[in-house]
């Protein structure tokens, strides 16, 4: 279980007013996420292809269906398929801009500091000409304040758009990256900033140990990793572990398509104390739902008790939530 | 004439590497007298960019003109800004490809050889959008 329990609220000397309590691994709590009632869950994975987008939207309308308010955000900008599950229909659609450089030579002195500031390699001083690769640049304003000869302004360019719509009652949040983009964060953000007002968020972030990842699993109340019990599954996990670890965000782990492994896995959650939340069976019947785009918890009975006790787990007060939103 | 040429070892001997930006060597040899330095690539584990990054050292270093196995699109526009040439398709020992780029028989490339990422391993492009749209 998740431990974050406010063991002291009072006045700390020294605290801000926002800060009211510690929690049990010695940090502040705010009063903002004391009041927060909303649940961010989010979904990762060390590699792609475990799962993930199964135990997200599976998990997203299970919740529905015991009477939360809940909203899928699609963080794997790169390659968003929970939608192919969820077919919502999407009613507002916008773009998502970036800074970026733009040059004019005809100010360019020459004197190269835009390329030095520049940590992408995204602006490029070379010879008479100042080469910029949008797709490398990160928008961090560098290059057009450190420029001396005001020959670098700032301009916006698309990457990707989001999409906000709704799967019946299920709030659905997706974002979009452009084919050959290789700067996804700025997208991911807008997928977060746009998340509503609901009882529980599941955020499907992208597989991998990398930025976009950071950036999708920031501020997440728990993080579950997905994981498959094979070799290359358990070199993942570990590295997805470290990853939470390093963030210092609670976490915990789902096995899919156990039964398939060697028990490494298992040995190794045990060792490191990790909490196992579930464990989805190897299942042909799986696949095939998977297959034709269906969801186990609509359409399989021991699939439905399975994500529904995987959603007890993390909403340990459910009820009294569903309660309170009925 | 000053040339550079991406290596997998810091010797005339070594094989050329394939890749521009994430070789771990270049070696830079006068085509005169064979005379030459090899110089650790500093982007070899560098995210994106990594041939630009590449561009620019080998451009700070006055070298006119590199032999690689391939050259990526921004590699290739950097390098065509510095006012250098390259020849790609190389391969065997340095020493045998500055032979042949002695004898004429590797003509400066006219474009990128390679899309973007090449080279780029594990940690770069995951390869997941092919089939989409
Ligand atoms: S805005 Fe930042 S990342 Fe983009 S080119 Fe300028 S310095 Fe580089
Ligand atoms: S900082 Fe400004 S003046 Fe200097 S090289 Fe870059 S664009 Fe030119």
């Amino acid at each position: 279980m998740v431990r974050v329990q406010v063991v002291v609220v009072a006045v700390v000397p020294g605290a801000s007013e926002r800060e009211i309590g510690w929690l049990s691994n010695g940090k502040f709590v705010t009063t903002e996420d004391f009041l927060r009632k909303t649940r961010r869950i989010a979904v990762a994975s060390g590699k792609g292809g475990t799962g993930k987008t199964t135990v997200a939207t599976n998990l997203a309308v299970t919740a529905v269906k015991s009477g939360l308010s809940v909203g899928y955000l699609d963080c794997d900008v790169e390659e968003p398929n929970g939608a192919v599950f969820l077919n919502p229909d999407m009613a507002m659609t916008q773009p998502v801009n970036v800074s970026v450089p733009a040059v004019d030579l005809d100010k360019c002195s020459g004197c190269g500091q835009c390329g030095r500031i520049c940590q992408y390699n995204a602006i490029v001083p070379m010879g008479q000409q100042v080469l910029v690769f949008p797709e490398l640049c990160h928008g961090c304003a560098g290059c057009w304040l450190v420029c001396p000869t005001g020959a670098i302004s700032e301009s916006r360019r698309q990457i990707g758009q989001l999409e906000v719509g709704k799967a019946g009652p299920l709030h659905v949040v997706q974002g979009l990256l452009n084919i050959g983009e290789v700067v996804s964060p700025p997208v991911i953000a807008a997928v977060k900033g746009a998340a509503p007002d609901v009882d529980l968020l599941v955020i499907d972030s992208p597989p991998g140990t990398s930025c976009p990842v950071l950036e999708s699993v920031r501020k997440s109340d728990l993080v579950l990793l997905v994981t498959e019990p094979t070799p290359f599954g358990l070199h993942d996990l570990r590295l997805a572990v470290a990853m939470v670890r390093a963030l210092e965000l609670p976490f915990a782990v789902v096995i899919n398509r156990a039964g398939t492994g060697d028990g490494e896995t298992r040995a190794y959650c045990v060792s490191q104390r990790l909490e196992v939340l579930a464990e989805i069976p190897e299942d042909r019947q799986v696949a095939g739902a998977y297959s034709r785009g269906e969801l186990v918890c609509d359409t399989m009975q021991q699939y439905r008790e399975l994500y529904a006790e995987l959603l007890r787990k993390i909403m340990p007060n459910t009820a009294s939530m569903a309660a309170r939103s009925a | 004439m000053k040339i550079a040429i991406t290596a997998t070892a810091q010797s005339l001997d070594a094989q050329v590497d394939s890749r521009f930006g994430r070789c771990p060597y270049y070696l830079i040899v006068e085509t005169e007298d064979l005379s030459f330095t090899a110089l650790a690539n500093p982007g070899v584990s560098q995210g994106s960019g990594a041939g630009i990054q590449a561009a620019q050292f080998l451009a700070d270093k006055g070298v006119q003109h590199i032999l690689t196995g391939n050259c990526g699109p921004k590699a290739h526009q950097t390098l065509a800004a510095a006012g250098i040439s390259v020849s790609v398709g190389c391969s065997g020992t340095v020493r045998e490809a500055v032979e042949q780029f002695k004898t004429g028989k590797l003509p400066a490339a006219s474009g990128p050889s390679v899309g973007g990422r090449f080279g780029a391993g594990s940690g770069g492009g995951r390869g997941r959008r092919a089939g989409r749209q």
